[in-house]
């Protein structure tokens, strides 16, 4: 498996937009299709939206770690908050029978990526979600970059 | 940003535009209810939406909801394949009424 990138960025709703175009351009560099790319963008964009309404509170001073690993023809993304842990139990999509407002998020990411996990961090605070999508362009497999190590700051 | 806004027989059209995130959906949220709040029926353009994420989406349904409340039409036309996709996972493509474009839509 290798790492791709591991980017920082702070729990504020105007970093979203850098943060998709960043996905955009990293998943198109590993040879991505254009379907999967918009559901890695789409579930990308709802999780750290998550992060930012729920469990940073709307705090925009709250950190999220975000890596992207490359793992034979899959793209795995981590996505790691330091706020209190939440209860894994309560972390659930609505029933969509029901029209109203809000809580479209769970559903979204379950709905467009290939696997999906939440778990909280072996310290003291803070939560993690794993969540997998198929590259799906077979001829790309394998070829990443070899740099474990980089890492960029803030969006 | 305040966003374009025309007369169609008995509706206001209200055109969103760009991309309805978390920075802009309480922006798009406040100018859709002003409308309702003003007995406006009110078809939403989102032609020109390049993204629309889940809070978009609830603002969309909110305004739905408070224009159903007030016995005012509430509609979408013009969808986006980008927004269409969205409001297809959330299942709210039966939902809405959706009109392909303003020729569609009668008095």
């Amino acid at each position: 498996m290798i790492r791709l990138e591991r980017i920082h960025l702070l729990s504020r709703a105007d970093k979203l937009q850098p943060l998709r175009n960043f996905v955009r351009e990293l998943a198109s560099q590993q040879g991505c299709c254009d379907e999967n790319l918009d559901c890695m963008v789409m579930a990308i964009n709802e999780a750290c939206m998550n992060v930012i309404q729920h469990a940073y509170g709307g705090r925009e001073d709250g950190e999220i770690i975000i890596e992207f690993w490359k793992d034979n023809c899959e793209l795995l993304v981590r996505i790691y908050d330091f706020a209190e842990k939440v209860d894994l139990q309560a972390i659930k999509s609505r029933d969509l029978d029901e029209v109203r407002p809000g809580g479209l998020g769970v559903h979204i990411i379950h709905q467009v990526m290939d696997s999906v996990e939440y778990k909280n961090q072996t310290d003291s605070v803070g939560n993690v979600l794993e969540m997998r999508k198929q590259l799906s362009i077979p001829v790309k497999c394998n070829v990443g970059t070899s740099d474990k190590n980089k890492t960029k700051n803030s969006l | 940003m305040k966003y374009p806004v025309t007369q169609h027989h008995n509706y206001a059209v209200l055109q969103l535009t760009g991309e309805i995130d978390l920075s802009e959906s309480p922006n798009a949220r406040k100018q859709i209810l002003n409308h309702i709040k003003n007995k406006s029926n009110l078809l939403v353009d989102l032609s020109q939406v390049e993204y629309i994420d889940s809070s978009g989406v609830a603002s969309l349904v909110e305004g739905f909801q408070t224009a159903r409340a007030e016995q005012l039409e509430f509609a979408l036309v013009g969808v986006s394949v980008s927004a269409m996709q969205v409001l297809q996972l959330a299942r709210l493509d039966s939902v809405f009424t959706i009109y392909e474009s303003l020729d569609d839509v009668k008095e």
